[in-house]
């Protein structure tokens, strides 16, 4: 059944979209720079950058991966900056999340955090995306522009190295 | 000094530690799950009313 629609509808319904994936971008610009402050500066830039693109998105296909793309884009391009200005590594000041009283899972959730942040860049990129995320293989590698191959085979690295990390320091993993 | 021989945690039987290994996997992948989910699940912060206001505006950005 067809509505009447007014030149401003399809932009409403793009915003409350764009609105609601805000969390979800928020949650892996966090995973992905491990710095609050930043994550949130990315996700805001991304949602002003795909609200200027809006004429670009084609309604019914997936917002979450067509904004994590843009997001993804931004963080790097934003890194290659930073690079350039400085080599601050700060990323261990501010930890990606201050978990208090959530101990109860079986790997502590600082450690967790701490071992997310040690992984190479792509093979972080690839287990939040799939592994956190919930996207397929496929979406995986679209969003971050690679074969799906190539997607498949960062995730079993990531995969490979938390297991080793996180498995390397059992008085970490629970016991505080 | 006498420290109790703790053999940590109650649920660490051979073969199936707690939430581990649901499908086989490994224990950590709940625990990214949760970190993740946990980030989801924060109400946004004060600083994207702006951008609530910016997108409204249309595209002066």
């Amino acid at each position: 059944m067809p509505e009447r629609i007014t030149p401003t509808s399809g932009d409403e319904a793009f915003r409350r979209e764009l609105m609601g994936v805000l969390p979800h971008l928020r949650a892996f610009a966090r995973g992905l720079c491990g710095r609050h402050d930043f994550a949130d500066d990315l996700v805001q830039e991304t949602a002003v950058k795909a609200w200027t693109a809006r004429e670009r998105y084609q309604v019914g296909t997936n917002m979450r991966a067509w904004t994590f793309a843009i997001l993804r884009n931004h963080y790097l391009s934003e890194l290659r900056k930073s690079k350039r200005q400085t080599d601050v590594e700060d990323a261990d000041m501010e930890r990606m999340l201050v978990m208090e009283a959530d101990q109860e899972g079986p790997v502590h959730l600082g450690d967790m955090e701490t071992a997310l942040q040690k992984l190479a860049p792509e093979r972080r990129e690839a287990v939040l995306l799939v592994g956190a995320s919930g996207f397929s293989y496929e979406e995986a590698a679209d969003i971050a522009g690679c074969p799906i191959g190539t997607m498949k085979s960062r995730v079993a690295r990531a995969r490979t190295d938390l297991t080793r990390m996180l498995a390397d320091e059992p008085e970490k993993i629970g016991a505080r | 000094m006498d420290h109790p021989k703790s053999n940590g945690q109650p649920g660490k039987t051979p073969g199936l530690p707690p939430e581990v290994r649901r499908d086989g996997e490994p224990g950590w992948a709940g625990g990214l799950r949760k970190l993740y989910n946990s980030v989801v699940d924060e109400p946004l912060p004060d600083s994207f009313q702006d951008l609530l206001k910016k997108l409204d505006d249309g595209d002066d950005a």
